[in-house]
């Protein structure tokens, strides 16, 4: 993984969606820093102009002030088109366009206190049934034996791996508490709330490794809740999907004689 | 802290003048302790406050070692807390997490707030309207006495078997549900410091409507009393949906009830046996619903403050009072219908999530109008560089950071970035502390002659203003790169992560920008106390302003004034053309 | 006691026509309509999150004991009735009246409670407790505060039928005032029964 590309501010983009992202951005903080500096400026100067001093007196008539007027309508006229013409229409992209189910990669997401449980559906494109009474130390996510759904299901912990240029749809939910997906690079951000199951897309520009922070607190290893985001050519994924997915024969689901009914 | 009691200037609506009349003292207990006068209690508040702003910033000082230097043993204290809290010396995770809930909600609630509602808000704003008191005095004394085993309790619960509360000051279910006892009594605190606002509340707003003196007239009250109204509505209004809900927290932890648990919980490794059918996202609503309109809480009074220090300071009436009225009025109305913005990430659907947003822009508005009036308050000033009017116009280019950092957090496409990152952290810190603390302290520097009969020393303030103004930016300025570089929130330890690894070398700066703003605050306690004794002696209106507080003896005795107070003109008349002086009171006939 | 005279105690102001003691319940009512409207927005919040209302099946007037909490009804509202002659003899100036008035609201005050007690008793011997499940969790957290104000009521009508008529020697208006007040409070305490009975046991 390169810690280069880690500096003081945004990290880079690799995702489809985040360009418009940075774009709001930027034009935010050159339009807050236009804002801070002018009045920055006409502060300071008032300091020293109107400052105490043998001879001055204070005007008690206020100073009809019409630039006030046009600075305040340029400040409303800024904030609408932040609101209607950059953040509403990106935001709506990124709740509302929902990819072609059959070209996304789907993939579910169930944190839990400390740790992030991927299951992806395989080849058949079904994801196996879980249930909570299912749940154990080599079953972080209960996936049911008997579902014939779930048997070439592949289970990660802490690891997303995703091909690049391919729409991903993650539907995120908890087992305990509130947490949060968050991929800094893919500009990526979804609490996962108990008793709810929510979904979040993105398609990946540029392979690399990357990383996954919770962001909710979420109790004592909230800081230690991170996972390895890894984004992977095609034939990398395919190769990764078939070398991880579980073998073809299933040995104990079967072995239940005394279920015969 | 002595409140000088003199027997012999007795209250308006006796007219006995300076007559003893045989009122014979009141026990100590009751003239300091139990007290029913307003500046007693509003005393007793502030100095409560200032000692929990103390404590709650030592809190962060902690914290901030570990962030600095993860995982190193805490030098001197790290051996006195104890095996569970910090073993080896080093901070533990849940440790860390209890530090950080309790330095935000007493910060908050035992420290902010109290200062500017219950000490300035009760000191000052009868003394302001020419009133003997508040309305109701008794009441007055309950709600402080409610306060502060509220406090007590608070800072009690680090004691309890797993430590204090440890789930953020915002307590989110199903974490907080689950978490050790501390929260409990974090909840049962906060409900007793919720009713003391409460009962607190309804004092301000019966007191300002019907106790003003004559000749007062809305149009007429100091800036610093119409904030005070507003945010008392705000109290009032916004505080009991929390109280609701940490009700219903409380039954879910004490009574086993789901209201905030859905069904299906597995908690390391075990379901929950609890009945379900609950959701967490309901005490969001209801937390928001009182935090939000609780932030502006904050703030109004601390406006109130630079208002009233800026228009004594510049010689010069406020520039656009009525507007700045208005626009606090607005500020509070609007203040109510903005609180999802917080919850922008919890998968809210685009309908409510545009809506939040547009009424968060709507917001702004007002906040930019009343910083626009401040600045324009300066121009054509005579400014006088007094150590308040240094914190007032200090806060000016703070709230003004602290205030433009908040676009990118209330427009939801940037705070799909933002959210739960240092950002966050440092948007609303500059408002809260180099803004309204600095106010704050503007109000200490200003008043505090009123309260004693003595001046604070004009050097040490100086030097506390200068040696703060600078830790402080050293403090909350590099968050916001963090924040931008995506590094979360309320972390333990934030180099487990590449790109938290990338401004670890701020959080160093920042560290010792802290350490640095706490001693700078030594300058104050020093001076505080010191001046209590060997301060100079000030007579009613050391400062020259107009408002009707400075007609009152320094510092005022029971019943506040020794004839009643009339009020001639509005507030701020400095520099009247064709007069002698460059002031003219509201109390003085004939200016 | 303060020595301090406060204007308006008594008399009314002259521009919002009340004096502060009414004017301040009046907020403080204000502040509890926050306070149970917060609690009936997350009953909706809740009872619209789940597929079946009770969960356990059936309806509400079948888990609850309609009967009873109709008896309870109709005793808030005469204790309403009760309030207000108490305050009426106030101002005709018939103390021993007001006590008859008083004491006839307090005594039905503690007959809501009883009839509460008898209705709670019931469903914890069924095993039907706050954490049976959130019917039961809302009805008991509701009715439970209600209950406190109802507490509440009774300390402070309790206090103005005993210790409290010192002041009608000194000040009958203030005290008047004061019985005016407390009514307020109560009808206050009255109404918000007059939403639960049919949320909670009806719908």
């Amino acid at each position: 993984m390169d810690e280069k590309i880690y500096g003081w501010w945004l990290p880079p983009d690799v995702s489809v969606h985040g360009a418009k992202i940075d774009q709001l951005m930027s034009v935010l903080h050159w339009f807050m820093a236009l804002l801070f500096i002018g009045w920055g400026i006409f502060f300071v100067y008032c300091l020293f102009r109107f400052r105490a001093r043998p001879g001055h007196a204070a005007l008690y008539t206020p100073v009809k002030a019409l630039a006030t007027k046009y600075i305040e309508g340029f400040v409303l006229v800024v904030e609408v088109f932040l609101l209607f013409g950059l953040s509403t229409p990106v935001w709506l992209a990124y709740k509302n366009d929902v990819p072609d189910p059959s070209k996304a990669l789907h993939v579910r997401l169930v944190a839990e206190q400390f740790a992030w449980n991927f299951q992806y559906p395989g080849k058949d494109g079904k994801f196996g049934k879980t249930d909570a009474s299912q749940i154990g130390g080599d079953n972080p996510l209960g996936l049911d034996p008997e579902d014939p759904a779930g048997k070439d299901d592949l289970v990660t912990v802490n690891n997303l791996h995703i091909p690049v240029h391919r729409p991903v749809i993650v539907d995120i939910s908890s087992k305990d508490v509130i947490h949060s997906f968050n991929v800094p690079v893919l500009r990526v951000k979804q609490d996962t709330i108990p008793g709810q199951q929510i979904p979040v897309w993105f398609e990946a520009t540029q392979p690399g490794h990357f990383e996954l922070a919770c962001a909710q607190l979420c109790g004592l290893g909230h800081y230690r809740m991170r996972g390895d985001v890894l984004i992977e050519t095609p034939e990398e994924f395919a190769k990764w999907e078939a070398e991880n997915a579980p073998p073809p024969q299933e040995a104990p689901a079967a072995a239940a004689p005394e279920e015969k009914k | 802290m002595s409140v000088k009691q003199h027997t012999a200037a007795t209250g308006n609506g006796h007219g006995h003048g300076n007559q003893d009349h045989g009122h014979h003292e009141l026990p100590f207990w009751r003239k300091y302790i139990f007290s029913v006068d307003h500046k007693v209690i509003g005393i007793q508040y502030a100095v409560t406050a200032l000692v929990f702003l103390f404590f709650g910033f030592s809190l962060m000082m902690m914290m901030r070692w570990q962030l600095a230097y993860p995982g190193q043993p805490l030098p001197l204290i790290g051996n006195l807390l104890g095996e569970t809290a910090m073993p080896g010396g080093v901070m533990a995770p849940e440790f860390y997490n209890q530090l950080g809930a309790m330095h935000g909600t007493i910060m908050v609630f035992m420290g902010v707030v109290p200062l500017a509602v219950g000490g300035f808000g009760n000191f000052v704003v009868p003394l302001q309207i020419g009133a003997p008191d508040m309305a109701f005095p008794r009441l007055n004394m309950a709600s402080y006495w409610v306060f502060l085993p509220g406090c007590i309790a608070m800072v009690a619960s680090f004691f309890l078997p797993g430590g204090a509360a440890q789930s953020g000051w915002t307590s989110y279910p199903p974490l907080a549900d689950i978490a050790p006892t501390g929260q409990t009594m974090w909840l049962f605190a906060m409900v007793l410091i919720i009713t003391s606002s409460l009962l607190g509340s309804i004092n301000f707003i019966v007191t300002i409507v019907q106790m003003r003196a004559k000749g007062l007239s809305f149009w007429r009250l100091p800036f610093f009393v119409h904030a005070q109204l507003v945010t008392a509505f705000l109290l009032l209004l916004a505080f009991p949906p929390l109280e609701a809900a940490s009700v219903m927290q409380i039954m879910d932890r004490v009574a086993g009830t789901s209201f905030f648990l859905p069904t299906g919980l597995v908690v390391s490794g075990e379901p929950l046996k609890v009945a379900g059918g609950g959701n967490p996202l309901l005490w969001q609503h209801l937390f928001w619903f009182l935090a939000h309109p609780e932030v502006y809480v904050l703030i109004l009074p601390a406006m109130g403050i630079v208002a009233e220090v800026i228009a004594n300071n510049t010689r010069k009436p406020l520039w656009g009072y009525r507007l700045l009225v208005y626009s606090v009025v607005s500020l509070g109305f609007m203040s109510f219908v903005v609180w999802a913005h917080h919850m922008f990430m919890t998968g809210m659907g685009t309908t409510m999530s545009t809506f939040f947003q547009i009424t968060t822009m709507i917001i702004s508005i007002p906040s930019v109008v009343i910083l626009t009036c401040f600045i324009m308050s300066l121009y054509g000033g005579n400014i006088r560089f007094t150590t308040p009017m240094l914190f007032a116009t200090a806060f000016l280019p703070m709230f003004a950071i602290g205030g433009l950092t908040g676009l990118p957090l209330g427009l939801t496409a940037s705070d799909i970035y933002l959210h739960d990152t240092f950002y966050v952290i440092g948007h609303f810190h500059y408002v809260v502390a180099p803004g309204t603390l600095f106010a704050l302290f503007a109000g200490v520097y200003y008043w505090y002659p009123k309260a004693t009969g003595r001046q604070l020393n004009e050097k040490l303030g100086k030097v506390h203003f200068w040696l703060s103004f600078v830790a402080i930016n050293f403090v909350f300025m590099p968050m916001f790169f963090q924040g931008m570089a995506g590094l979360s929130r309320r972390l333990y330890d934030p180099t487990v992560y590449a790109h938290g690894r990338g401004v670890q070398a701020l959080n160093v700066l920042i560290s010792w920008g802290a350490w640095g703003l706490g001693l700078a605050q030594l300058f104050f306690i020093v001076n505080f106390f010191l001046s209590l004794k060997k301060g100079a002696r000030v007579a009613e209106n050391p400062w020259n302003a107009t408002t009707l507080e400075w007609a009152a003896p320094s510092p005022p005795g029971h019943g506040n004034f020794i004839t009643e107070p009339v009020v001639y003109r509005e507030p701020y008349e400095y520099s009247v053309p064709g007069k002698s002086n460059d002031y003219s009171p509201q109390f003085r006939a004939e200016g | 006691m303060s020595e301090t005279v406060i204007p308006y105690m008594v008399k009314p102001h002259p521009v919002t026509g009340i004096p502060n003691g009414k004017f301040g319940i009046w907020l403080f009512l204000a502040s509890e309509v926050m306070l149970f409207g917060a609690l009936f927005s997350s009953y909706v919040l809740i009872r619209t999150g789940m597929p079946h209302w009770p969960p356990e099946g059936g309806l509400s007037s079948e888990v609850l004991n309609v009967p009873l909490a109709t008896l309870n009804t109709a005793v808030l509202i005469t204790s309403s009735i009760t309030m207000v002659l108490a305050w009426a003899s106030c101002k005709m100036g018939n103390l021993p009246r007001f006590r008859l008035w008083m004491g006839a609201t307090i005594a039905l005050a503690f007959v809501f409670l009883v009839v509460k007690y008898f209705e709670y008793s019931h469903k914890f011997h069924l095993g039907h407790t706050p954490a049976h499940d959130n019917f039961y969790a809302v009805y008991f957290t509701m009715t439970g505060l209600h209950g406190l104000h109802i507490v509440g009521g009774i300390i402070v009508n309790g206090y103005l039928l005993g210790p409290g008529t010192k002041l009608w020697a000194k000040d009958p208006e203030h005290f008047t005032n004061r019985v005016e007040n407390a009514g307020l409070y109560w009808h206050f305490v009255d109404l918000v029964w007059i939403f639960l009975f049919p949320s909670l046991y009806l719908l």
